[in-house]
């Protein structure tokens, strides 16, 4: 335990280097995945059938990839058609891409769960469509979606170590390249898994906390 | 003056023919109930005035302009002809005032101080100044659908279609929404009223119009329509709801 401790305070520094680029990872791609995820959900939702089709078609094609190869993708076939990007937008891309798929069914099924009366009433005051989605639509949608988006950001905290695989120095990958030096497998891991656990935790309270509130009236 | 023009219209939901040809014209200031079986097409029709729904072939006009569904003028239409529905469908994020000054701020570009003092008076003539904080599920079903009536005034339209908006209220709270839309056909707004309510419509009616699958079987005005029927359709439809069971 001793040891344990001596070792920990030695690692952690290296480690929250890895942690900082975990959250940028993380937070970027949650930026990227939100704003297409949304892109895709409108355009399935506008009634214009080619948008929805293209976006169905887009949506399917994503999800039936898995995200490594996705990374690999970006990463390492990208700069044969002279887009190079470093390890870190790669990640980014890759993973916002990845997960738009996602983000794009939970906001469509939140918008498709709003009363089909509300979209008349709006319409029935002159609305437009983009106005009653931003003013009547997304905002009651919004409640819908808020609980499954909490558990996406939740899963693509642990997914950003996928980026790992394109030699994103994020926690995992330091954590593994400390161990495969020093050898300290166990505090070295103990502690990777404690860092995620640190920040999905209190995601976790969160997401069940805002469930709680939107549950009620 | 013809408020709104409907020439030989047709409506099929896939192969069920709703609307089999109905002409009729609805004058400025006039107030017209529409009665007549479930599924004989009223409401559809009502839906096709302000484009909620297409209509297949014929024509409806609204002050002469022709009602497209697809068409950019459609939301101009809309806000000259507001809409009253069976479920009130207020929007449950905003409050009471929110909803009726909705569309003047965010549709008509009303600066919102005007658009509230109106929103105010609005309220307060439908009898809910106290309620303008509420939200809806904080309100009885006959206030929302006072509040709806609200809603639908504050466009300043210049007729407003109800689609059986007392069919979904508790008998109890039926009294002070029919109440509102009296005080409304009184100072000569010119209402379309789709509704099941016989004593509304011969108090409050210029004209009834029976329709029965999808044609108009016998229209005139109230009184003669809803005491002394031609038809034997309209005379057992009435029959019915007037004596139930």
């Amino acid at each position: 335990m001793q040891s344990f401790f001596s070792q920990a305070v030695e690692f952690l520094p290296i480690l929250m280097q890895g942690l900082r680029l975990t959250i940028v990872v993380t937070i970027g791609s949650l930026l990227l995945s939100t704003v297409l995820g949304l892109v895709w959900a409108l355009m399935r939702v506008s009634g214009i059938w080619p948008l929805a089709a293209t976006a169905k078609v887009v949506v399917n094609t994503i999800r039936g990839i898995p995200i490594i190869v996705q990374l690999f993708y970006i990463y390492f076939v990208l700069p044969d058609f002279g887009i190079s990007l470093t390890a870190v937008q790669a990640a980014i891309i890759g993973l916002g891409i990845a997960y738009s798929a996602y983000q794009s069914e939970n906001f469509r099924a939140g918008i498709e769960a709003i009363d089909r009366g509300q979209l008349e009433a709006a319409q029935s005051i002159g609305m437009g469509w983009w106005l009653t989605m931003r003013r009547v639509i997304l905002p009651q949608a919004f409640k819908i979606v808020l609980p499954p988006y909490g558990n996406i950001m939740i899963m693509m905290l642990k997914d950003s170590s996928q980026a790992s695989t394109i030699t994103v120095a994020e926690l995992a990958l330091q954590g593994k390249l400390i161990a495969s030096s020093t050898f300290q497998n166990t505090t070295v891991f103990t502690l990777v898994a404690a860092l995620y656990l640190c920040m999905s935790i209190p995601l976790m309270m969160l997401v069940s906390r805002l469930e709680l509130r939107l549950s009620r009236p | 003056m013809a408020m709104i023009e409907l020439k030989d219209v047709h409506k099929s939901f896939g192969s069920h023919h709703v609307i089999r040809g109905i002409s009729n014209t609805v004058s400025r200031g006039e107030v017209v109930c529409i009665i007549g079986p479930s599924g004989s097409g009223k409401s559809t029709i009502l839906r096709c005035i302000n484009g909620l729904e297409s209509y297949d072939s014929g024509e409806i006009l609204v002050e002469g302009q022709r009602v497209d569904r697809g068409a950019r003028s459609i939301t101009g239409i809309r806000m000259q002809v507001s809409m009253v529905f069976q479920r009130f469908n207020l929007f449950p994020h905003r409050t009471a005032l929110e909803n009726v000054i909705e569309g003047p701020i965010y549709v008509k570009g009303e600066p919102r101080e005007e658009a509230t003092a109106r929103g105010r008076a609005l309220l307060a003539r439908v009898g809910l100044a106290a309620k303008e904080g509420s939200y809806p599920h904080q309100l009885s079903g006959g206030q929302q659908q006072r509040v709806a009536i609200a809603r639908a005034l504050a466009m300043q339209p210049k007729a407003i279609l109800f689609d059986e908006p007392t069919s979904a209220l508790d008998p109890e709270l039926v009294g002070e929404v029919l109440a509102v839309m009296r005080s409304l056909a009184e100072e000569g707004m010119t209402m379309v009223v789709v509704t099941h309510e016989m004593a509304f419509a011969r108090e409050a009616a210029d004209r009834v119009l029976f329709l029965d699958h999808g044609v108009i079987v016998e229209e005139g005005p109230a009184r003669d329509i809803l005491t002394n029927p031609q038809h034997a359709r309209t005379q057992d439809f009435l029959r019915r709801v007037l004596q139930p069971i």
